[in-house]
């Protein structure tokens, strides 16, 4: 297992795990996201490739209010 | 009156009014306020959202079915890099290139940094992106803004949510008078629709805010109150405000005032 941060607060995830994968185990499922990591956005198209290594930091946002 | 849109970017849009979409008291009163604005383009933001969080989804259901262009934002970014990344994430996300760039350069009035801005502008119009800066009254940003590709400007009226209006008319003047053919939206500081009716008559295209009616006792109907009022304004505009006078004029002819003899 390897420890990534989601969002702010820590998480386990096994080594490797895919983004996608990642995903889909924390319940996002299809919801309307958008995904950086350390700070670099990741196109949707590329969350098939990208895998999670130790120590990464992952921004997972969603549509709120707005002014 | 003959059709006055607003363009931007080369799309037109009959309403010059933006509405913000946060502080409403619930989803509901948010859509209600958007119909009664009659405004043609939202503002909305990103933020993390926690696995298995759903509470969004009446919000982003209402904001699609309104039917209205959306300008997502960088609120909250305080570095070219921040706002960047997160302009990346609201395109893919909303399928934009539009952008209203805020990148904030002091945390008590939230004040644009102007340095950061123009380096976040010129980065993102590379990319591909349509930059409506949320800037200040200051020329010269406004002049380097447009050097790096935007298109439009949006200075601030007074500082984010304070209701204070128009607090330098003379910046605003000479940005006005300085950059003819820019349409610039003012965007923020508003608290009344007095406010800005008297934007739109100094000849600014537009007016974005969002607090003035999410705080309101009654969000539509403030709504439906700005939206009458950037009429009116606009319309004043086009008609030509008459020159202010020191002294009084009469306005009923002084030819034929009964009761005057000549002494």
């Amino acid at each position: 297992m390897i420890n990534v941060s989601l969002n702010n607060e820590a998480a386990e995830i096994p080594d490797q795990t895919l983004l996608s994968e990642a995903l889909a185990q924390w319940d996002y499922g299809e919801q309307k996201l958008a995904v950086a990591i350390n700070g670099e956005f990741v196109p949707r198209s590329r969350y098939g490739e990208v895998a999670l290594r130790e120590g990464d930091r992952l921004d997972i946002v969603k549509p709120v209010g707005g002014g | 009156m003959h059709p006055d849109p607003l363009t931007l970017y080369g799309e037109t849009f009959d309403s010059r009014f933006l509405l913000g979409t946060a502080l409403y008291t619930s989803p509901t009163i948010m859509r209600d306020a958007l119909r009664a604005s009659r405004c043609d383009i939202v503002t909305l933001g990103l933020r993390r959202q926690n696995p298995g969080d759903r509470s969004g989804d009446a919000f982003w259901q209402y904001i699609k079915d309104s039917g209205c262009k959306l300008l997502p934002n960088t609120a909250g970014c305080k570095s070219v890099k921040e706002a960047v990344t997160l302009a990346e994430m609201s395109r893919e996300m909303f399928d934009t290139p539009w952008v209203k760039l805020e990148v904030v350069g002091d945390d008590y009035n939230l004040q644009p940094d102007p340095f950061g801005l123009v380096e976040a502008a010129d980065e993102l119009t590379k990319k591909g992106f349509k930059v409506l800066p949320y800037c200040t009254d200051d020329l010269i940003v406004g002049q380097r803004l447009v050097d790096v590709g935007c298109e439009v400007l949006m200075p601030w009226g007074s500082p984010i949510g304070t209701g204070q209006g128009l607090l330098n008319r003379y910046n605003l003047r000479t940005l006005r008078e300085r950059l003819p053919n820019i349409p610039m939206i003012i965007d923020a500081g508003l608290g009344a629709p007095s406010q800005a009716a008297e934007a739109m008559e100094m000849g600014f295209d537009g007016i974005l805010l969002n607090t003035a009616v999410a705080k309101a006792h009654q969000p539509p109907l403030m709504a439906e109150a700005f939206a009458d009022a950037i009429d009116a304004g606009r319309k004043a505009y086009h008609a030509g405000l008459m020159e202010r006078r020191q002294t009084a004029s009469p306005s009923t002819p002084t030819i034929g005032q009964p009761f005057w003899h000549q002494s």
